[in-house]
């Protein structure tokens, strides 16, 4: 009686499983090549950084990273930093991003800010860098990209300060309340740290009268005219954006420039059409599969075929469960390992199963047979899976993370199918009422 | 049991099986994928089948752009895939201008897009040996360990050393067919090829096993019965006990894999192919190789003592 009520608590866990497997208010976890998105790996050149920084480093530029991506408005960006070696990796997956070359632009580019002021040059130098420097501001504003020439050429008329963006301790976005028209100018204000604004106070009140300019990634892109000297740490660049461009700089300049320079060592970025058809794929694959496998236990062993085709039931919720639960990653690799673990599950009720009727056929009683069966095979259930799982193991260890998915997915589904295959159906067939007659041994195929 | 019975004529099918196996594998080599050599792989989908350029249209516009050798292949119905060397960002965003992907459109679609550089390809070779060389390792200590005890009439080791050989055939052929496959129709090996060799081999080695557990068990009860059984009779017999069940294992997961094979298109299809292939290999061999291989090395064995 006992067994028998173990047998329907197992059916209704199982069902209960299943359902949640179902409840779309728990999502799959889809991997990358599933859901779309893009998956870039760059490799950190660590070596211009102490062997004692390495770490801190790494984690200043994963954190800065991670505040780039987010500007995306991606839903679950993930930057991961890892070695592989000697080498400092990090590795940033943008679901949904498909567009390479923006999220690579946005992610590697490192603004740099600089003050300037002006450099004591005799007239004529001065007339020629002032129309290089006054053409660039008005190509910047047209939306263009001044030449390198023009640049070096305008680039003596200032001379540098010790003054740069990483004196600055936020900025943000203003829109100009003095101005009378509809339409109001957005500014920049930068606000300096105490050192930046010490700095920034000496520079002012030095150049009274004369221009200073802010140079962003080496071109400038506003040159103010020192009114009066500026003490309070505020510094506001006017004139040149657009509100877009104007919130674009500010997210940039709060993002910081990176501690650690990077280079991308591969991209890979998979569109959502693609992913979703691989997922409708793999869930028919996965369900013919499952239904051929059902048909062959079911043909070939009766009884007992229908017996672990409940219990192949029931190790399907409870994978499905597991990858909700976990999470684990659905990735296209992870599916197929799945599908493969479903055909493996029942190896272990076939191996019973014929050692079942073995026994049977020696004249062993319905009941004997069926516990002798689960007994004898134990060993060879075990020791097959146990390469299996080994298998999975160093897969994991030794792969990248597309592969990793598959691993997981097998290495777990092994691991479960085994024990769903001998505990659920060994309840399952004990539960049942193992009369020995004809009709009993035709239900067993024998 | 025929397999004992026609011993020779089988093993030498195998053995000629086999070393075809490796010259085939020689002489066509392995075409690799970008995993492994590093490269750039793009996929562009177009509107319709009519409006897709030809591979040599589509390879005419990308020849200004000095991206060393590009290979076009057309994919599908409406799609091309395009291999070049691993390209940086500026120079994918110049490839997709020259293909009127950029700006983005609704006729032409980039699909798939990766590249890999020759570092990080270098690195999966490296991590692809050293993870078939410690499922190999873990094969070895596994068997040794489940077949340390032998018996007098075979040694523990003989039992290791076939199980080892049959798991070299079933990885065997389907490297083979790879080697074929790449030379005629260009399916290149990548990093889903090594795992389904590593999860073939984790497989495989089960159904010998079972046989040679079998095996054991019979010599067992003969030597205590003292039995004048035939050393090859035993071993018929006990092959001819396991057979179902080392067919049926495998068969359910055939199924499954038939299913994949069916359904699945892209990488999972030739990921499901060298599974199948490999799992059908596993399947005879366990009962064409193992146990014929056993009688004749513990024939030679004994003669040797």
């Amino acid at each position: 009686m006992k067994i028998r009520i173990i047998a329907l608590l197992i059916l209704l866990v199982g069902a209960g499983l299943a359902y949640f497997a179902y409840l779309p208010t728990f999502p799959f976890h889809l991997g990358l090549d599933l859901s779309g998105g893009t998956h870039l790996v760059y490799k950190a050149d660590i070596s211009g950084i102490q062997s004692g920084e390495v770490k801190n480093s790494i984690e200043a530029l994963r954190d800065i990273i991670e505040r780039r991506v987010n500007l995306f408005g991606v839903s679950e960006p993930r930057v991961q930093s890892i070695s592989a070696g000697d080498e400092e990796r990090l590795i940033v997956d943008l679901p949904g991003v498909t567009d390479v070359s923006q999220a690579v632009a946005l992610i590697g580019q490192t603004p740099v800010l600089e003050f300037k002021t002006e450099a004591p040059l005799d007239s004529e130098e001065r007339a020629s860098a002032m129309t290089a420097e006054e053409e660039i501001l008005r190509l910047i504003q047209e939306g263009g990209e001044p030449s390198a020439e023009l640049l070096k050429e305008a680039d003596g008329f200032y001379q540098n300060t010790s003054l740069t963006g990483r004196f600055l301790q936020r900025a943000s976005v203003q829109f100009d309340q003095s101005g009378v028209g509809l339409v109001q100018e957005p500014q920049v204000l930068l606000a300096f740290d105490k050192e930046g604004a010490e700095m920034f106070a000496q520079i002012t009140s030095e150049n009274v009268g004369k221009t200073v300019a802010i140079y962003l990634d080496g071109a400038p892109i506003s040159t103010p005219v020192v009114i009066q000297p500026i003490t309070d740490g505020n510094a506001v660049i006017s004139g040149t954006f657009t509100p877009q461009g104007a919130r674009e700089l500010v997210g940039r300049l709060n993002a910081g420039a990176l501690p650690v320079p990077i280079e991308l060592l591969s991209t890979q970025s998979i569109g959502a059409t693609l992913g979703h058809t691989a997922v409708e794929e793999g869930l028919r694959a996965g369900l013919i599969g499952l239904a051929l496998v059902a048909i062959f236990m079911l043909v070939w062993y009766r009884l007992p075929g229908l017996v672990s085709v409940l219990a192949l039931a029931v190790y399907v919720s409870i994978m499905l469960t597991l990858f909700k639960l976990l999470p684990v990653t659905l990735t296209a690799s992870g599916i197929a390992g799945f599908i493969l673990t479903i055909g493996m599950a029942v190896d272990a009720n076939v191996l019973i199963f014929e050692r079942m009727k073995e026994e049977l056929r020696k004249g062993k009683r319905l009941e004997d047979s069926v516990r002798e069966g689960f007994k004898r095979a134990w060993p060879s259930i075990r020791d097959g899976n146990f390469t299996s799982i080994m298998t999975a193991i160093i897969l994991f260890y030794t792969s990248t993370s597309l592969i990793q998915g598959f691993a997981l997915t097998f290495g777990i589904g092994v691991l479960v199918s085994m024990l769903s295959a001998i505990l659920v159906t060994r309840v399952f067939l004990l539960a049942l009422p193992l009369v020995e007659n004809r009709g009993w041994r035709y239900l067993f195929n024998s | 049991m025929f397999a004992i019975r026609h011993k020779n004529l089988i093993l030498s099918i195998i053995v000629i099986l086999m070393v075809a196996s490796v010259f085939v594998i020689g002489y066509f080599g392995l075409k690799q994928g970008i995993d492994f050599t590093g490269g750039a792989y793009l996929e562009i989908s177009y509107r319709s089948e009519e409006v897709r350029p030809s591979a040599i249209e589509a390879e005419k516009s990308l020849s200004s752009l000095n991206l060393g050798s590009i290979i076009v292949q057309p994919v599908g119905d409406s799609s091309l895939a395009i291999r070049t060397r691993p390209l940086t960002e500026v120079e994918h965003s110049e490839l997709l201008i020259a293909l009127n992907i950029l700006p983005l459109n609704e006729d032409i679609k980039e699909e798939q897009y990766s590249s890999i550089g020759p570092s990080i390809g270098a690195e999966l070779k490296q991590k692809a040996g050293l993870g078939i060389l410690l499922v190999i390792l873990a094969v070895i200590i596994y068997v040794a360990i489940v077949f340390r005890k032998g018996s007098k009439v075979v040694p523990g080791w003989l039992y290791g050393v076939i199980t080892i050989i049959t798991l070299l055939h079933d990885i065997l052929i389907p490297t083979a067919v790879f080697a074929v496959l790449g030379y005629y129709m260009n399916v290149e090996i990548d990093a889903l090829f090594v795992t389904a060799l590593l999860a073939i081999m984790g497989y495989s080695i089960n159904d010998t096993i079972i046989v040679f557990d079998r095996t054991r068990e019979n010599l067992q009860k003969a030597s205590e019965k003292e039995q004048k059984e035939n050393f090859a009779e035993i071993v018929g017999k006990s092959l001819n006990e396991t057979i179902g069940r080392s067919i049926f294992t495998s068969l359910t997961t055939l199924i499954v894999l038939a299913s994949l094979l069916i359904i699945g298109s892209g990488s999972t299809f030739w990921f499901a192919l060298t599974l199948t292939i490999g799992i059908v290999a596993g399947a005879y061999s366990s009962i064409l190789v193992a146990s014929p291989l056993l009688v004749v090395l513990q024939s030679s064995y004994k003669g040797s003592k």
